[in-house]
């Protein structure tokens, strides 16, 4: 019942569409994915993330620019001969079709025959664990089911691309939770070729190889989950993805692996220039994650006072007000008991490395 | 079970709150439409001998049947017209701007604005012998004697599907735009191309639309006695007008009764199709 691994390559190569208004909605996106990944197109609404995946699909036609699906330059292909399989962000499955003929609609517009196709169906369903519902209407699934039924309806298409748009915005928590995994799972049998389009960051980081992350049309980074979240090459990304403290200074000194910061919150920290070189005596925005703040004890670090402490489960949250009154947030993993800080108690702060403080030429 | 009582206090309210209309088609509608089939039910024009006669005549008179057929056949033509011309107008409204959608409305609307009798004139002018279409196709030197568009089943059909064209086109304005434009490129996507897309998923799931347009098309259509009677003329007749002449010129009460009664039969059982249709196909409220 497994399919082969059938990835095909996708290139986006130097794409830009601009409205017939004059507004770009994407500008200058190269993105090189190779068979067989699950890659995100990270971002938020307005960013252009899903005008590019109808882009690939074939419903608008991009200004410039070239998408390369395997050996194909596919950008004179309609949508019907591109087979990219979407599912939709509502699911979009035919109301009046059951679910048997709404997974069976690619193969009879393939011209496959009845017997085939049901059988097709039927080994599709199985597939994403809906064997019984196969008669059913559409309305009389619950939406997890519905989104399966889409994910059978595009997979039936054997498509070389398969697009998922928003894929679990409609559900609820915990089905959500359900539902990537079973993803994942299907993608890795299948061995498609899948982009997610999503403005969830977590199940970007969790769902994805890599991480495309978008913002006002631009691409920012393109890169693993771990390069995206431990090493942002902008202060978009740093800021986007995941949350973080944001801690302006200025350069003392700097190479091409670390500079010398002196924080107006107080004290000098070695942070890594995470968006290029950096110059001397040049305004920087430091980014500290609050998970990656520590406690210290000695003179070194920049002072604060504690404001409140939030005792989150797993971990603690301190809200610290520096000297140069700004607010900064520290996470404590609750390891044994985790000493309660009282507020107003006086305290220091450095971050955990130096390669966990990044820092950004500062934008007027 | 907690709501059982709630929803029956519902009902009987609705109930009462609807009597005073019931009441009004209790003696304005079902009144007359009784006295109208007691009417009918008499064989001689003074009313004094019961009997289906008045039945017989027409149902074994080949030329009242022949005056039924061509009134149905009538609505059936101008139906289709409507239909044909009134989808793709529908269609277009729900894929273009806001303004564009206002134009379209008003375009679709504006036969309704002006009087029947107006529009009809405006047809004769459009399809007389001098016309605007003759004249038009004689100066380009197509034609050398003028057609005759006027008084002929053609001309009849044209002008009332202009007259009804609204009757059709809005709820298929309505339909179209309960389906999620999502499902045309699910369709395409998946490999579909235009002409399956539109008989596989547009068409069913705009059936509940064109079945409420084809039954207010044909009933306006065949009904139309000031449309038939002037784009017809006396050569054309349709039962509206064979009605009317056996009421008011002849004076056959009891015939045009019946008229009127089997009339109404045929319509019913027409509309009766098309709803039948209908349900049959599960687009029916699929949607």
């Amino acid at each position: 019942m497994v399919d082969a691994p059938s990835g095909r390559s996708l290139v986006v190569d130097a794409v830009t569409h601009r409205y017939p208004s004059g507004a770009l909605a994407v500008e200058n996106i190269n993105l090189d994915i190779k068979g067989g990944e699950i890659i995100a197109l990270l971002g938020p609404s307005g960013c252009g993330k899903t005008t590019l995946l109808r882009i690939i699909a074939g419903f608008i036609a991009q200004t410039q620019g070239r998408i390369i699906i395997g050996d194909d330059i596919v950008d004179a292909l309609p949508p019907n001969k591109r087979a990219v399989g979407i599912v939709f962000q509502n699911y979009a499955l035919f109301p009046h079709l059951s679910i048997s003929e709404n997974v069976a609609y690619g193969l009879a517009a393939r011209g496959i025959d009845k017997a085939s196709r049901q059988r097709e169906a039927q080994r599709l369903l199985e597939l994403v664990q809906l064997p019984a519902m196969a008669e059913r209407l559409p309305r009389q699934l619950s939406g997890g089911q519905q989104q399966r039924v889409a994910l059978a309806r595009a997979l039936a298409i054997k498509p070389s691309i398969l697009l998922l748009d928003e894929p679990f915005a409609a559900l609820d928590k915990n089905l959500r939770l359900d539902m990537q995994i079973e993803v994942k799972r299907l993608q890795r049998v299948s061995g498609i070729t899948t982009l997610i389009v999503t403005h969830d960051q977590e199940e970007a980081l969790s769902m994805a190889d890599r991480v495309a992350v978008l913002s006002h049309g631009k691409l920012e980074q393109f890169g693993s989950p771990s390069d995206v979240y431990d090493r942002p090459q902008t202060l978009f990304v740093n800021t986007f993805v995941g949350s973080t403290n944001r801690m302006p200074g200025i350069v003392v000194s700097a190479d091409r692996t670390a500079a010398k910061v002196r924080l107006d919150a107080g004290a000098e920290i070695i942070a890594r220039p995470a968006g290029g070189a950096l110059s001397e005596g040049g305004r920087v925005t430091v980014c500290i994650r609050p998970e990656h703040l520590q406690f210290v004890g000695d003179e070194t670090g920049f002072a604060g006072v504690v404001g409140m402490s939030l005792p989150l489960g797993a971990t603690v949250v301190h809200e610290v007000t520096t000297a140069d009154g700004s607010g900064v947030k520290v996470s404590q993993a609750r390891i044994g008991e985790t000493r309660a800080l009282e507020s107003g108690a006086a305290v220091r702060l450095a971050p955990l490395a130096p390669s966990l403080a990044n820092a950004f030429p500062a934008t007027l | 079970m907690g709501a059982a009582p709630a929803a029956r206090d519902v009902t009987s309210y609705g109930m009462g709150l609807a009597a005073p209309l019931a009441l009004f088609f209790l003696v304005f509608f079902v009144a007359p439409l009784l006295q109208l089939f007691w009417l009918s039910l008499h064989n001689d024009t003074a009313g004094l001998h019961w009997g289906l006669g008045q039945y017989l005549h027409f149902l074994t008179d080949p030329f009242s049947l022949g005056v039924l057929g061509s009134t149905l056949l009538l609505g059936a033509e101008v139906t289709a017209v409507c239909l044909v011309l009134g989808f793709p107008i529908a269609w277009l409204y729900q894929r273009v701007g806001p303004k564009l959608q206002t134009v379209i409305i008003l375009i679709v609307l504006l036969p309704l604005l002006t009087s029947v009798v107006v529009r009809t004139f405006a047809w004769i002018v459009i399809l007389g012998r001098q016309g605007i279409i003759n004249a038009t196709l004689q100066s380009l030197g197509l034609i050398d004697t003028p057609l005759k568009l006027l008084y002929t089943q053609f001309g009849v059909v044209i002008a009332l599907a202009q007259v009804q064209m609204p009757l059709m086109t809005l709820p298929l304005i309505t339909a179209l735009g309960r389906i999620d434009p999502n499902l045309d490129d699910a369709s395409c996507s998946l490999g579909a191309g235009s002409w399956r897309t539109f008989f596989r998923i547009l068409l069913p799931l705009s059936l509940p639309g064109i079945i409420a347009g084809c039954t207010l098309t044909y009933a306006a259509a065949i009904t139309a006695f000031i449309t038939q009677s002037l784009i017809g003329g006396g050569q054309m007749l349709f039962m509206p007008m064979y009605l009317y002449q056996q009421a008011s010129t002849l004076q056959n009460w009891p015939f045009a009764a019946a008229i009127s009664i089997i009339f109404l039969l045929a319509v019913l059982a027409v509309v009766s199709v098309f709803t039948t249709l209908g349900r049959m196909s599960r687009g029916y409220g699929g949607a």
